[in-house]
């Protein structure tokens, strides 16, 4: 059947395997990949005419930037897929993801008032992409505050995510009316990203580091993932086997027990 | 909350439409807000308090006052909504009334969508009505008003229907008053910013055509889906 492989990531044990399998063909390339970059935008690349060597924060600014948006999206369709299908490892990777997601939109914040500092003369401008990632990170503090409050564990995974799908209909409208608002207030501050004429040996470390960090981002994601289906799935037998437990573990014991 | 129920003759033969079951709820919702008025008057008069921090805390000139008004009004309104919100659902859940409405056969989106429309006639409309008066203390010229009234009434429809999203997802949990209001302010954002532009325009005399479409297309977007979350939400705190 064309959907076994869909049904069988219903199977955590199937999928704690899977996912430790995929690990390191994320985590090896994604080191690689962003030493490259890191040497290349670093070094290689040349100061800004404008900016001299204060632009060079954006590789690691904008690739943070792009993956708060994208696990914020991952969440949302993850948290559907849960819900539609009651698939539980879906839930499991929403709520490995939120964490992650959170950290580099923190990230994205910190390098973006860093860069400001030279560039505007002070650590916060009101600036329309800062305002919006400032509001996706209270939107993130919001899902994992709303899983947090809820002691079952079934509810705290659906009822999230119905705030990721809201959330994730909102976004759009919050960065657009958030960059009307500020177009009322300031002309539009550098362009440090659509600079149409970045030379190559600027733009391909660049490219380099967008996909260096979405490989971090997929190890990182896979190896919480495991972890959260080994803390979700504790009382089944498979657990304690996969851990190298005897086979006569607590866990394995009730079972044949009962 | 059986005796608050209106006395309409229910199940003989027809069950009643669609429209006539809003209704009753609405009447219903209204009839128990009132016979607990002290709540009713409570957002109000936050409203009124947080308005009169800022000449307080600021400076006691209408003129400088008239240049930050629209802020603070829709600061204030914002906070005020935000307050009843916790009740919005909290007594229907805990007596059972909201489980009988998932149970109904009714489509429970309208049914929520006639509650969050009697929490907009409860604090949204009195909120809108009251910005004008808080707007003149603060010095804003009376040919504003007009705009302020329509700006807050329209943001406030909107504000009441991500409430009741953020009031169905937090039903489970105890405390909820901070929680929920961080998973509403920021959906807010956008109902703050062509709210509070349209106040400012208005104030200056300006058209502010523009934000006030804004401020109705954001309504009219909230009323298709809001009901939809809020009811999934509602169903899965019930289970």
């Amino acid at each position: 059947m064309a959907w076994t492989w869909f049904h069988r990531l219903a199977s955590p044990p199937h999928v704690y395997r899977t996912a430790g399998r995929l690990t390191p063909w994320f985590a090896w390339p994604a080191a690689i990949l962003i030493i490259a970059g890191l040497i290349g935008g670093l070094w290689l690349a040349p100061p800004d005419y404008q900016q001299g060597d204060a632009y060079r924060i954006m590789y690691v600014h904008a690739p943070s930037a792009w993956l708060s948006l994208m696990v914020y999206t991952l969440m949302a369709v993850a948290g559907g897929i849960g819900l539609i299908w009651r698939m539980k490892v879906a839930h499991a990777l929403a709520a490995a993801a939120a964490p992650i997601g959170a950290s580099f939109t923190f990230a994205t914040l910190v390098t973006g008032s860093l860069w400001g500092k030279p560039m505007w003369g002070t650590y916060w401008q009101w600036d329309p992409r800062l305002t919006s990632e400032l509001l996706l990170f209270f939107l993130y503090l919001g899902y994992m505050g709303l899983r947090a409050a809820f002691e079952d564990l079934q509810r705290a995974d659906r009822v999230s995510a119905v705030l990721a799908v809201v959330g994730v209909i909102n976004v759009p409208i919050i960065h657009y009316s958030v960059v009307w608002w500020n177009s009322l207030h300031q002309g539009p501050s550098v362009m440090y990203l659509g600079k149409p004429t970045m030379p190559p040996s600027m733009l391909v470390p660049l490219l380099i580091m967008f996909l260096g960090f979405t490989l971090f981002f997929g190890a990182v994601l896979l190896m919480r993932l495991r972890a959260e289906v080994l803390n979700r799935e504790r009382a089944a037998r498979w657990v304690s086997a996969a851990l190298g437990g005897e086979p006569g573990g607590r866990w394995a014991g009730e079972e044949i027990g009962a | 909350m059986q005796a608050a129920l209106p006395s309409v003759q229910l199940g003989r033969g027809s069950a009643p439409s669609a429209w006539g079951v809003a209704r009753l709820m609405l009447e219903r919702d209204l009839r128990l807000a009132f016979r607990k008025a002290s709540q009713l008057v409570q957002p109000l008069a936050f409203f009124a308090m947080v308005t009169t921090l800022f000449p307080l805390a600021i400076t006691p000139e209408l003129s400088r006052l008239r240049h930050i008004a629209s802020g603070v009004l829709w600061a204030a309104a914002l906070l005020a909504s935000l307050l009843a919100l916790e009740f919005l659902f909290r007594d229907d859940a805990q007596d059972g009334t909201l489980e009988q409405y998932a149970l109904s056969g009714r489509a429970l989106t309208g049914l929520l969508s006639a509650k969050t429309a009697a929490h907009w006639l409860l604090t949204g409309l009195p909120l809108a009505l009251m910005a004008p008066i808080a707007g003149v203390a603060l010095g804003v010229p009376g040919r504003a008003l007009p705009g302020i009234l329509a700006s807050v009434t329209l943001g406030t429809v909107t504000l009441s229907l991500l409430g009741a999203i953020g009031a169905a997802l937090t039903l489970g949990v105890r405390r909820a008053g901070a929680l929920l209001s961080l998973l509403t302010l920021p959906l807010a954002i956008p109902v703050l910013i062509f709210g509070a532009h349209a106040t400012q325009l208005a104030i200056r005399g300006e058209p502010y055509g523009a934000p006030l479409t804004l401020l109705a297309a954001l309504a009219v977007f909230g009323m298709t889906l809001a009901p939809l979350a809020a009811a999934a939400a509602v169903r899965i705190n019930l289970e």
